[in-house]
């Protein structure tokens, strides 16, 4: 076991990146937006771990069920629990009072997250949580300092502690600064295997952010090929008109 | 065919429907030798026609309520047939109308455009410029996201800055002590009813004023000076057929720069669509960083420019002075110029510097308005605010001894050399 952390802290520590420096390194989430079963093993997590607590009120069961390849009875018996319709937007079960009272601000919704803060500052984010006793979950992250969450994804990802480094400053006093984080307590999954489960609710939640993405850019592709089409015809028009211009 | 032919009759019996054809389009004599600059007025016109169209789809779905309208637009996002679409041809057709009156504005100056006998035509586009950024203005709040929010309530407050008034005259604009859902109404009364009436006026009036004096072109020579026996200038051609032909292609040119913005990178890498707008409005949470979209940014980063205060004006209120100045200042272009020629192919040395510079600040002040400001980023801020007024303020010295060239007595084809 103790290979196998240090090889992940080889691996991610460099990577996850230090808050003291103010610009927090983020590692690149890469995922695939045309890969269905990541984007259903995206549903799957965020189902499971997110919607407890955040809604995704953008959007519908059915719209992700066509637009992830799932049908309206995949969708109904795994990813459906407080009897919704196949219609209804991703709401949360959890009430804004009782939000409010618990975390102190209501979870955001996470429908358009991934627009909001990009997929890799999420990929780093979702993997940075670090045990700090101070807070009231008892978290704390890299990359989001002193967040109101706490990790979720504890149970798959293990325990994660802080390494600090001392830092002299110009003045000659000496500070503890983070300088990244290390598995201490391994979780159900393996470091590369918790990395996948990340990327693929990363890549689900830029699916919600714009579900219409990969279906524009397709489009885009005729249009521009008619407007290439179109603009010879159109320059073949011009220079007959114009060919006694001098 | 001779029913068509009896219908026209008909018609210009009670309308001047020929005549008008006529008088725009068919017997309209623009100069020869247009080049690549002169396609962009005819693509503003498109732009502001894909801004009318596409905008009066989106009220059929928008919801101008401040509990309503985040929601709405992502109702038009994801909900709406095509609503994606017409959504992203309206937020990329902001930032294409800017980056087309800019250039548009540009080849004016490069040609001298603005000059007599064309001076109410400048006045009416910088009108139309006026007009533009109120419309883009009262249009940013809509979308009630983070950046619509507080952007308003920045750009709003700097009027909170003129002594006496100040804050009562904020407060009326807002109808509120902050933005609010009352705010968010009267802008989008204004953004789709007020605005848009003043400018198809001014856009009219613009192109009216155009054909009366007629164009000018690359070479600032005045066509009308050459006529032949018929009273036709020699160097005119019909505008129609010989440039709605040739405006086509820009068009369709155009089309795929637009496309493949709006296809494949419709936040135009975060400066068309602002990463913190995907957050709903929140009056409890400011950004850590307030930007407004990229075709403000100059005026922004001059704003932040003065830093100082003089005598019993504060450095607020004396930015605010800088930025209204920076853009009325450009009404008195035709006045400023004393050069007796019009285009940059017959000027001199100093005028061409001078007009790289005023691009080369105009840019820069652009980039730094996006950016957190620092030290160094402020005292450029300034260079670059000296940079722009000197361009307008010097220029009746420097035109006036600055060398120019021979002007030729008709245009030339491809370059004047």
């Amino acid at each position: 076991m103790k290979k196998q952390l240090l090889a992940f802290l080889m691996l991610v520590a460099p990577a996850v990146g230090l808050a003291s420096s103010g610009e927090v390194h983020l590692d690149k989430a890469n995922i695939d937006p045309t890969n269905q079963e990541s984007l259903q093993l995206g549903a799957k997590t965020f189902v499971n771990y997110c919607l407890g607590c955040h809604s995704a009120k953008f959007q519908r069961y059915n719209r992700l069920a066509r637009d992830i390849g799932l049908s309206e009875d995949d969708v109904m018996q795994n990813l459906m629990f407080t009897g919704e319709k196949i219609g209804d937007h991703m709401d949360t079960a959890m009430t804004r009072g009782d939000a409010k009272n618990w975390f102190g601000a209501p979870p955001p919704d996470l429908t358009l997250v991934a627009r909001v803060r990009g997929v890799d500052w999420l990929y780093t984010y979702l993997r940075s949580f670090y045990r700090d006793d101070s807070r009231p979950f008892g978290v704390n992250n890299v990359v989001f300092p002193n967040v109101g969450m706490p990790n979720v994804l504890w149970a798959l990802q293990g325990e994660q502690v802080p390494v600090y480094k001392t830092e002299t400053d110009d003045d000659g006093h000496e500070h503890k600064v983070l300088e990244g984080v290390e598995l201490e307590e391994a979780g159900v999954q393996t470091p590369p295997d918790f990395d996948r489960t990340v990327r693929d609710l990363v890549n689900f939640l830029a699916y919600m952010g714009e579900p219409i993405k990969q279906q524009r850019k397709a489009l885009g592709l005729k249009v521009l090929l008619f407007l290439l089409v179109f603009f010879v015809v159109a320059y073949l028009l011009k220079k007959e008109y114009w060919k006694d211009v001098h | 065919m001779g029913m068509l032919v009896s219908l026209r009759d008909w018609i210009d019996a009670r309308f001047p429907l020929t005549s008008m054809w006529e008088e725009h389009l068919s017997k309209y004599y623009a100069p020869k030798n247009f080049n690549f600059w002169y396609f962009f007025g005819s693509l503003a016109l498109l732009v502001l026609v894909i801004q009318i169209i596409t905008g009066i789809f989106l009220t059929m779905n928008y919801k101008p309520d401040a509990s309503q309208a985040f929601a709405s637009v992502e109702y038009i996002m994801r909900d709406v047939e095509w609503g994606w679409l017409i959504r992203y041809m309206h937020s990329t057709g902001a930032s294409a109308f800017f980056i087309v009156v800019y250039l548009h504005m540009f080849r004016g100056m490069l040609y001298g455009s603005y000059k007599g006998p064309r001076e109410l035509i400048w006045l009416f586009g910088m009108m139309i410029y006026l007009a533009l950024m109120a419309e883009a203005f009262f249009g940013y709040l809509l979308p009630w996201g983070q950046m619509s929010f507080w952007g308003a309530q920045v750009i709003v407050s700097l009027f909170g800055a003129i002594p006496g008034i100040g804050d009562s005259l904020s407060l009326w604009i807002r109808g509120d002590y902050v933005i609010s859902d009352v705010t968010l109404n009267r802008f989008f009364a204004l953004h789709v009813i007020a605005v848009p009436l003043v400018l198809l006026v001014l856009v009219v009036m613009h192109i009216l004023a155009l054909h009366e004096v007629g164009s000018n072109n690359p070479d600032g020579v005045e066509i009308k000076k050459n006529k032949d026996e018929n009273g036709i200038p020699k160097d005119g051609i019909p505008f129609h057929p010989y440039y709605t032909v040739k405006d086509i292609v820009g068009v369709v040119v155009f089309l795929m720069f637009f496309s493949f913005v709006l296809f494949f990178v419709p936040e135009g890498g975060g400066y068309f669509l602002e990463a913190p707008n995907f957050e709903p409005a929140d009056p409890l949470k400011t950004p850590a960083h307030i930007a407004p979209v990229w075709y403000f940014t100059p005026y922004y980063a001059m704003l932040r420019a003065i830093t100082f205060d003089i005598g019993p004006l504060s450095s607020k209120f004396l930015g605010v002075i800088v930025m209204g100045a920076a853009v009325v200042i450009l009404f008195f272009l035709p006045w400023l110029d004393r050069s007796l020629v019009k285009s940059i192919r017959y000027r001199g040395p100093v005028f061409k510097t001078m007009l790289a510079l005023f691009v080369l600040a105009f840019a820069v002040l652009g980039y730094l308005g996006t950016q957190a400001p620092t030290d160094t980023k402020t005292m450029l801020a300034q260079v670059g605010t000296a940079v722009y007024f000197a361009f307008f303020l010097l220029m009746p010295i420097y035109t006036k001894i600055d060398p120019t060239k021979p002007v030729p007595d008709r245009v030339t084809m491809g370059g004047g050399h």
